[in-house]
């Protein structure tokens, strides 16, 4: 295994545009999982990002929060001003494994993972996130809800390291975060949705019911236009065109339908006066 | 293989590592401290915590590299006068978890203030307990916390 630790950004890019099959390496907690059997991964060349300063920042400025690539949950739990203007990002973070995982997991590494079934990414999504990517070539900068193209596939080119998430500060009279998993804590999510409502209209995003973690444009649209909701089941023409879950080890694409429709339910019914 | 310098227990350490190699490994392996144990290996049971500049991890996911000119804490650090309560409280039964456990308890401890904002219970997910032994895990850190606070 051979590691490039380069101190700034710069050197890191320009390992990695002559090294494109490099794996950027951040908190690593999706990295080492089982490492000892994935003898095959040893023998490839990392670029490990930790030792870079300028990633670590958590900015308030300009009306958006900016989050550096090395931006733990735990560091998120805890900055200031953050419970107040980005609560959906709290209470996503400390479902997030638990305090040994939140402490090493970024936010920038939950983004490039690319997982269906991602805890940070919907979150961030429901926030309008814009995923700041940089190369030699420059920088480029790519809303998260075009950032992936299919099933652990992103708008990443080899060349480029994520180096920031922009996400704008907005008052929100709806932010709520769901996620239902096999137990309370260090599960993996069985459904994940964010539901957030600001001027920017309505955002409900969807955790482990595609091959990406997706905006629910129908549901969207629904909310938008007042369409009445007398109960779940009211709901599910619209999910039936947002998602397309499937049966695995996990849950089956039934249940989550079903769930994803209760939720919605539950947690629109008295703040949309079009849901009785 | 590297040269990996870091502070262990609060005295230097210098270690010859591989590139590919665990925090957990070099831990056990190279260093012989093996009170830190090896769960599942994938992040989840929490066997292998340890404390990393001051932060519970799970050193089986920690690249051993990553620690260079970084303080780590294992549980033969601890105190064992500051276990007392996990043992009055039956904390332990078959032992699978408890230098995890012990690692959490005892940040927790060392850092109540973390309680206004978390509960006990949230703070000790990332421990699992194979014997399901949690409400004594839990009697046994509100124990030594109400012991801190008296102190």
């Amino acid at each position: 295994m051979t590691v490039h630790q380069p101190g700034t950004l710069r050197e890191a890019l320009d390992l990695i545009a002559g090294k494109p099959e490099a794996v950027p390496v951040a908190g690593a907690t999706d990295l080492l999982v089982h490492w000892p059997a994935r003898v095959a991964e040893h023998d490839r060349d990392y670029v490990d990002l930790s030792r870079i300063a300028e990633l670590k920042a958590i900015a308030f400025r300009n009306g958006e929060l900016m989050l550096g690539a090395l931006a733990t949950y735990w560091d998120v739990i805890h900055a200031g001003r953050m419970k107040e203007g980005f609560p959906l990002l709290v209470a996503a973070a400390r479902q997030v494994g638990a305090v040994q995982i939140q402490a090493r997991g970024t936010w920038a590494g939950n983004i490039v993972n690319a997982s269906p079934a991602a805890d940070g990414v919907p979150v961030l999504m429901a926030y309008d996130a814009v995923v700041v990517l940089a190369s030699r070539a420059g920088q480029e900068e790519v809303p998260l809800d075009r950032f992936y193209t299919g099933y652990k596939q992103t708008r990443r080119r080899p060349d480029q390291l994520v180096v920031a998430i922009r996400i704008p500060w907005r008052a929100h009279d709806v932010a709520v975060f769901e996620k239902v998993g096999g137990r309370r804590a260090q599960a993996i999510a069985k459904v994940g949705l964010a539901i957030a409502h600001s001027a920017a209209g309505w955002r409900v995003v969807a955790a482990s019911v595609a091959p990406t973690v997706r905006r629910c444009t129908a549901i969207e649209r629904l909310l938008t236009d007042g369409t009445p909701v007398r109960g779940p089941d009211d709901l599910h023409p619209a999910i039936e065109r947002d998602v397309t879950p499937i049966d695995d080890l996990r849950s089956t694409a039934a249940y989550r339908k079903t769930v994803m429709a209760r939720l919605l339910y539950d947690d629109l019914r008295g703040v949309c006066p079009a849901f009785s | 293989m590297i040269t990996l310098a870091f502070t262990l227990n609060g005295a230097p350490a210098t270690v010859e590592i591989d590139p590919a190699d665990r925090l957990l490994d070099v831990l056990r392996e190279r260093l012989g401290l093996t009170g830190t144990k090896e769960g599942c290996g994938e992040g989840e049971c929490g066997a292998c915590t340890v404390w990393l500049d001051g932060l519970p991890v799970n050193s089986c996911l920690v690249p051993a590299y990553q620690v260079r000119g970084a303080r780590v804490h294992t549980v033969e650090s601890l105190d064992p006068a500051a276990l007392e309560p996990l043992l009055v409280h039956g904390a332990t039964q078959c032992g699978a978890c408890t230098p995890g456990v012990a690692m959490t308890a005892c940040w927790i401890v060392g850092h109540p203030e973390i309680l206004a904002s978390h509960s006990l219970r949230e703070l000790l997910a990332g421990n699992l307990c194979r014997c399901t032994g949690y409400d004594g895990i839990v009697a046994g850190v509100q124990a030594a916390l109400d012991a801190g606070a008296r102190a």
